[in-house]
């Protein structure tokens, strides 16, 4: 399990390209096989974003027109006229940044309490939190459910932003990223009269920042695909997430490909953006912890 | 000495202290969200209770009932099949991508970036698309195929045969950039030492593929085939978008049972006891893994 605990620097992972090298026949072939992969991974985007902006009936035409003849832009608009299309957005928005907040603030502390305060039970305790990793979602949920019941959450946000704000990776990668982190440091800050705290928020998380970096965008992709939670809690329409909003956009206008493929676009360029702009850290977040986003 | 013995266990006093007010705010919720309610979900594995009225104990009848159900063992088949299925091929694709993408290529921002999209992108979103591209009459798939010469291709996902394959594919086709990370990163950590050394010993690139790559990378591919495993029993979005479980009960798996048991049929019990099931292949199939890792893996 080197790969939960190696760190990996960005120009490691990120080769270079070579300098200028003989063409041979086997470069070419691997060239061929790598792009056939690539455009398999990538068009059936390409697909959605052309079927996106047809009309209807050209939708299934054969053979495959990439480019529309005419761009069918109204699409879009019936799609955020016809759902309350902005309505999920704003819901998920809200539900992505409140739970990265709380997943960030309460994972470092706790991270830090693991990582750099001696206490008896400090490994015990971690372990626990190791282990109920292995556990699949579906054996606390039942619970989880009755419990946002008790608490009269079911059919509000907060049941989704709780049960997001609280989940052992957080601690396990922030514990990881403060081990690093040399307590020699620490020790000058106690010397110069810093408390805990003050260590924790002065020296500490200022050093965290690819650490922090990881777990944001984590925990923003994690609610904003999540589509079990808001299925199970979320009753209302009003209340939708942009996850419920396009599933039952299928089973409503099942026949509107056009309007669905519109719709589909319209739910995944913002992930496609944050992953643009994040990438490194993504990839580094990816590599070393082996976090299922 | 005694002066000291005692500075001692007040600073453990302390310290404790210090920890436990900065563990305070998750462990709270660690114990109410996570430890508890998977205590509470074996508990009640052993009643019969539908979220109303008196929690009646029952013993091992829902295990019991579990082992007889026809419905139950079709899912729990189909989960092992669509792990069997779709992990081995996403580590074999995601290696040999890995391993191209690894060094000594052009562009390789583009490529890993394009290899890796699908895992970012909602599998909501994702699954309508795939919906529509194996249509059977008119998709994209069957019109090449059919345009091919082919007149009568498999109907995907409304084919009983072919609903559970055609999901497994469109799975692959989205994790597989994430496991392709994972071996990038497990590639780099090879010394170039060690390939060094078999070229001095004359050793070509596929002696050098087998000899240094595939052993050094041993631990990566243990470790990628542990959470493969946990995560393809999990699959449920996928599913449910893609055939809701059909056609017949082709595509049902547990994961997609255990919602409909829990949330449509308000077996909590049930549920429950099916959940528990999962869990423990879960831990069967990362206990074999454990047991054979003996005999392959280098570390």
């Amino acid at each position: 399990m080197n790969i939960a605990t190696g760190t990996k620097t960005e120009a490691a992972i990120y080769t270079p390209a070579p300098k200028a090298r003989k063409i041979s026949i086997k470069q070419i072939l691997k060239y061929l096989a790598i792009i056939i992969v690539s455009l398999m991974m990538v068009l059936p985007f390409v697909w959605m974003l052309s079927a996106s902006l047809k009309a209807e009936s050209e939708i299934f035409g054969f053979p495959i027109k990439w480019i529309p003849e005419t761009l069918h832009w109204s699409n879009y608009k019936d799609v955020w006229t016809k759902v309350p299309f902005h309505i999920y957005y704003l819901n998920t928005l809200k539900i992505a940044v409140i739970t990265t907040i709380l997943v960030i603030i309460n994972s470092s502390l706790a991270g830090y309490a693991f990582a750099k305060i001696k206490f008896p039970e400090s490994n015990r305790l971690f372990f626990i939190y190791i282990a109920t990793m292995m556990i699949p979602y579906q054996v606390m949920m039942i619970p989880q459910f009755m419990l946002m019941k008790e608490l009269g959450l079911v059919n509000s946000h907060w049941s989704l932003i709780l049960l997001g704000a609280f989940n052992p990776f957080g601690v396990f990668l922030f514990r990881q990223f403060f081990i690093s982190i040399p307590d020699e440091l620490l020790e000058a800050a106690r010397i110069d009269g810093l408390n805990e705290f003050g260590i924790y928020w002065r020296i500490i998380l200022p050093l965290s920042k690819p650490a922090i970096a990881t777990l944001v965008i984590f925990s923003f992709m994690h609610s904003w695909n999540d589509f079990l939670g808001p299925l199970i809690y979320l009753t209302s329409d009003h209340l939708y997430t942009l996850q419920l909003g396009i599933q039952h956009f299928i089973t409503e206008y099942n026949t509107e490909y056009a309007l669905l493929m519109a719709a589909a676009v319209s739910a995944i360029v913002p992930t496609i953006i944050v992953y643009f702009l994040a990438q490194d850290h993504f990839i580094k977040g990816v590599a070393n912890t082996g976090i299922k986003g | 000495m005694k002066q000291k013995r005692r500075s001692s266990s007040t600073t453990i006093r302390r310290n404790r202290l210090v920890a436990y007010t900065f563990l305070l705010p998750n462990i709270i919720g660690f114990l109410l969200f996570i430890l508890i309610p998977v205590i509470a979900s074996f508990f009640m594995s052993f009643t019969s209770w539908n979220g109303f009225g008196v929690i009646e104990f029952v013993g091992i009848e829902n295990y019991k009932n579990l082992l007889h159900d026809a419905n139950f063992r079709i899912s729990f088949i189909n989960s092992i099949l669509f792990t069997l299925i779709s992990v081995p091929v996403t580590l074999f694709l995601s290696i040999l991508i890995a391993i191209a993408l690894n060094r000594g290529i052009r562009f390789v921002k583009v490529f890993r970036t394009a290899v890796f999209l699908p895992y970012v992108t909602a599998t909501i979103a994702v699954a309508a698309v795939w919906q529509l591209i194996f249509n059977p009459t008119m998709g994209p798939i069957n019109g090449t195929l059919m345009k091919l010469g082919i007149d009568a291709p498999p109907g995907w996902l409304s084919s009983p045969s072919w609903a559970l394959v055609s999901v497994s594919v469109v799975y692959i086709w989205h994790s597989v950039g994430y496991y392709m990370i994972l071996f990038l990163a497990g590639l780099q950590n090879i010394p170039d030492h060690l390939y060094e050394a078999a070229e001095l010993d004359g050793a070509g690139p596929i002696a050098k593929f087998f000899n240094v790559t595939l052993p050094s990378l041993s631990p990566v591919i243990f470790f990628t085939m542990i959470i493969g495993v946990i995560n393809s029993f999990k699959v449920f979005d996928l599913i449910y978008v893609l055939t809701g479980g059909g056609p017949g009960r082709s595509t049902h798996v547990l994961v997609y049972d255990i919602y409909n048991t829990a949330f449509k049929q308000f077996e909590y019990g049930y549920a429950s006891a099916m959940a528990y099931v999962l869990f423990l292949l879960i831990l069967i199939f990362s206990f074999i893994q454990f047991k054979g890792q003996k005999k392959w893996v280098n570390y």
